[in-house]
């Protein structure tokens, strides 16, 4: 699919013969994100689509209270501190960025008065404010606690986690409720700063006289004061978490529930129990469960368990340098190359030979579903340009014909070099069990696979010293699932650049891990990078896609969606694209 | 007495500079990165994690740290955790009323069990009661807490639907719905601590009553004609809670121990679960301030199973 058959499309939509809603399906098809497709459609001035949920509750309160239950509790209450999902999630009980993505790919503003649409060069966008908005101690939100945002979050010596998003931009007041935010270059994705679950705002008054190093003493750290529909109550850091009704909230007939509170603790097996066998609770999140266990507790109809469309990916990498051989202390040193993983029948027939299927069908359910694109999303919407098969026979053809004949051992080699393998990943038993199910089909095949599994604390570490991290990956093969980090690919996309090699150099730092090049793909990364034409951008990593599918650059084996459980009778609008509380406000209960 | 109890308290110090040294040689030897979490979110530029580094003083050498986390031990400040950037004596304080309360209710459940079946079997050794006794102490104590606390919920929460099994410290009703909240979540958390405790100690109490039972002065208190509920328990159970009292008091750090894994299940927020989650997220100043606690604790428990020797038994005297 290409730029020309896009605009098409768009065409189609804007002049009605096709849905909006089929439009985004064939946008992920073809391996792009929901938000990008929301956002081709609104730069070329189609309307934003009906939202996907309603809201029923026709005054304030009266709810009773509403019970969250995180196997993690929050451990931490300041936006620009949060560490993990955990935080973010508590920290958006209390606090509202000016806008957030919803489920479908459209910007939904919450502080802010409207959606803006960015200068024509790329470099700014004008936030309007929605006025009279005030923090729960009274005090009114203003342009002044959006740029203090920003001179906060951009502080190095503050050490805000959000840092990324606002390093690279300013944000100055036009007015008492107009924001202008400048970029140092053409930024494609505006909606970074301010929105979502990096965007939420901090009041000045009270975090002014905490900048810097100074910043950890503020006492609002753990004693929030934001805009949200819930105002702080009680917080045991780990554990628990508890909120009451914001009278003076700046939306009508919002929020339903009289009170919040998000417990902590325990395991995702019994928070299952919890919402969907007892209904102790309304809602647990990260149901990180065998979907099996999750359908046994969901027949007492009790409660549901959501699966909402995300980012997120399970793959199978192939080292492309040695990791066998050390040059200047470093193994897997990019100056060196894979001496059979590079050659392309290789990697084909590996990629037969995971079986996508079966991994789907008995170890993860509905919480993981067999994809060939490694950007995004399942191609059980139509349209697709890439295609994934498990097919023994036919990996056993393409090795013959490259010349891999079988040793004595059973196992293929040329050369004198064999197909002998070392399979890492992180000790979790759906990843186990997934490397058996490889390991089997390549037997037949001919090819050796040796296990290996390392605990996930120093799997996922950044210790340089440890040789067992992913990012060192010392080894031919590993599997693990990568996030996408935020609604637009850019981020994610970047794992794949030369720029981005895992290297001693830069500590293993580096994206690229399995430290892949391609000089096409860094063309049309280069070029999506400035591309300020959602739809030539939407073309570039389509392509993207594309070439890491023809290359075998990577085994995608899983898109794994975002899964909570709810009480039945709960209405809470999802969204894969920011955290599962992004809409708090629009929470309740019915029957 | 009191010079006895000066000693003793000099000689703790030694061994608790010797406890902290280790933990904290195995702590910074031990794999992990507090800001992991950071390293593999690529919205987060990797200065950022390298200047936290270097503003909580990772980067430098163990030794460096100890001798500054020792220093500040001293002064009272025991840090701040790296994951909530609460002090640590804040967080521990916070979750210390919960632990006692379950711990301590659980103790008591352990001794109202332990000491009239022991005793009583003891009085009547082999008997049918006895042999009942004896069935169900190894029962549960062979049993696991975490065992016994799932089979609890299946049964009292799932299948029965009585109890709650999620603990929760903040209750927002008040006065007597209060107490009925509460006492309902802390059943079963109290009981499975308190009956895996009291079955090993029934068997405890059980052998030592036997043991005195045959002695001589007790027959002596029997021909005075003295009566039989006086004999046992002014004569025989006195002087068998000795060995009894040294293993509660040697357990009691142990339990703390057990605890964590009850409060895991039960997800009470006591320090047990404080710690495991400290551990899973590398947050060494938390990991460190909770294990020191469990190892003054010992320290603590040891010298007070040494004194409550001198009250049971006045031959024994200090020096």
């Amino acid at each position: 699919m290409d730029e020309r058959k896009i605009r098409g499309l768009i065409r189609q939509v804007k002049g009605g013969q096709l849905s909006r809603r089929r439009f985004v399906q064939m946008m992920l098809g073809a391996g792009l994100s929901i938000p990008m497709a929301g956002q081709m459609l609104l730069h070329s001035g189609v309307a934003n689509a009906q939202q996907g949920w309603s809201y029923k509750p026709t005054k304030r309160g009266g709810g009773g209270q509403l019970k969250l239950l995180m196997w993690q509790g929050p451990t931490l209450l300041n936006p620009h501190f949060a560490v993990g999902t955990k935080d973010q999630y508590g920290c958006r009980v209390f606090y509202e960025p000016l806008a957030a993505w919803d489920g479908d790919g459209n910007l939904i503003p919450i502080l802010a008065a409207e959606v803006p649409k960015p200068a024509a060069d790329g470099r700014s966008v004008v936030w309007k404010l929605k006025k009279g908005v005030t923090f729960h101690d009274g005090k009114p939100f203003t342009a002044d606690d959006v740029v203090f945002n920003w001179e906060y979050a951009a502080d190095p010596a503050v050490g805000a986690t959000t840092s990324g998003s606002y390093k690279d931009c300013k944000a100055i007041k036009l007015d008492s409720h107009t924001v202008r935010v400048e970029f140092d270059k053409p930024t494609p994705y505006w909606a970074d700063p301010f929105v979502g679950v990096v965007g939420m705002i901090i009041p000045k008054h009270l975090f002014q006289d905490f900048r810097g190093a100074k910043a950890r003493e503020a006492p609002a750290n753990l004693k929030p004061v934001g805009t949200a529909c819930y105002k702080f109550a009680d917080f045991r850091p780990g554990d628990h978490l508890a909120g009451t009704i914001f009278a003076n909230y700046h939306e009508n007939n919002r929020p339903y529930f009289d009170s919040i509170e998000m417990k902590g603790g325990g395991d995702a097996v019994s928070a299952a129990r919890a919402v969907l066998q007892t209904g102790e609770f309304d809602y647990a999140w990260n149901m990180q469960v065998e979907d099996e266990i999750l359908k046994r507790l969901e027949a007492g109809g009790k409660g549901k368990v959501l699966i909402t469309p995300a980012g997120s990916i399970e793959m199978m990498q192939m080292q492309n340098c040695d990791p066998w051989t050390e040059v200047e202390g470093e193994r897997a040193s990019i100056k060196t190359k894979h001496p059979t993983l590079t050659d392309p029948a290789v990697r084909q027939a590996l990629a037969l030979l995971v079986d996508r299927q079966s991994m789907q069908d008995h170890i993860y359910g509905r919480t993981g579903i067999a994809t060939a694109n490694f950007l995004n999303q399942p191609e059980r919407f139509g349209s697709k340009n890439t295609k994934w098969e498990f097919n023994v026979d036919k990996a056993n053809k393409v090795l013959d014909d490259a010349g891999w004949k079988k040793g004595s051992d059973g196992i293929r080699e040329k050369g004198g070099k064999k197909l002998k393998y070392v399979f890492q990943t992180s000790i979790n038993a759906p990843r186990q069990k997934c490397q058996a199910i490889v390991k089997q089909a390549c037997q037949k095949a001919g090819i050796d696979i040796e296990l290996k599994s390392v605990v996930a604390s120093v799997y996922f570490s950044s210790d340089v010293a440890n040789p067992d991290t992913y990012t060192k990956f010392y080894s031919d093969l590993q599997m693990y699932n990568t996030t996408m980090p935020q609604p637009d690919p850019e981020r994610f996309m970047n794992q794949w650049t030369t720029a981005e090699l895992s290297t001693k150099a830069n500590k293993w730092q580096g994206r690229n891990i399995s430290r892949w090049q391609n000089a096409d793909y860094d063309r049309a990364f280069t070029a999506a990078q400035s591309e300020l034409d959602p739809v030539k951008r939407a073309a570039l990593f389509i392509e993207m896609n594309d070439i890491l599918w023809k290359t075998n650059a990577v085994i995608p084996i899983v898109n794994r969606p975002v899964v909570s459980a709810h009480s039945s009778r709960l209405r809470a609008p999802m969204s894969g694209w920011d955290n599962d509380v992004w809409l708090l406000k629009d929470w309740y209960r019915e029957g | 007495m009191g010079k006895y109890l000066i000693r003793r308290l000099l000689i703790a110090i030694p061994s608790l500079i010797g406890i902290s040294i280790v933990l904290f040689t195995v702590l910074a030897l031990a794999p992990g990165d507090p800001f992991e979490e950071l390293a593999t979110n690529p919205n987060v530029p990797p200065e950022v994690r390298e200047n936290l580094r270097k503003q909580f003083g990772l980067d430098d050498p163990v030794g460096v740290r100890y001798v500054r986390w020792a220093g500040s031990m001293v002064k009272g400040d025991w840090g701040f955790s790296f994951n909530s950037r609460v002090d640590v004596d804040k967080l521990i304080l916070q979750r210390l009323p919960v632990t006692l309360f379950v711990i301590g209710s659980s103790q008591i459940v352990a001794l109202l069990i332990a000491l009239p079946i022991g005793v009583f079997a003891a009085t009547r050794p082999y008997s049918i009661f006895d042999q009942v006794a004896n069935t169900f102490a190894f029962v549960g104590f062979s049993l696991p807490t975490f065992f016994t606390g799932i089979l609890f919920i299946l049964l009292f929460s799932i299948k029965l639907d009585w109890l709650p099994f999620v603990f929760r410290a903040d209750i927002s009703e008040t006065g007597w719905r209060w107490w009925w909240i509460h006492a309902k979540q802390s059943i079963m958390p109290i009981m499975v601590l308190g009956l895996f405790q009291g079955a090993s100690w029934t068997r405890y109490v059980r052998s030592a009553v036997l043991d005195v039972i045959r002695l001589d002065y007790v027959t002596t208190a029997r021909s005075k004609g003295l009566k039989e509920r006086i004999v046992i328990m002014k004569h025989v159970v006195r002087n068998a809670l000795i060995p009894v009292v040294t293993l509660v008091a040697l357990q009691m750090p142990a339990i703390f121990g057990g605890a964590i894994v009850t409060e895991q299940i039960f997800r009470v927020p006591g320090i047990g679960s404080l710690l495991i989650s400290a551990i899973l997220a590398n947050d060494t100043p938390v990991i460190m301030a909770v294990t020191f606690v469990f190892a003054c604790l010992v320290v603590l428990f040891n010298l007070i199973a040494d004194l409550l020797y001198g009250w049971l038994d006045p031959r024994i005297s200090y020096r």
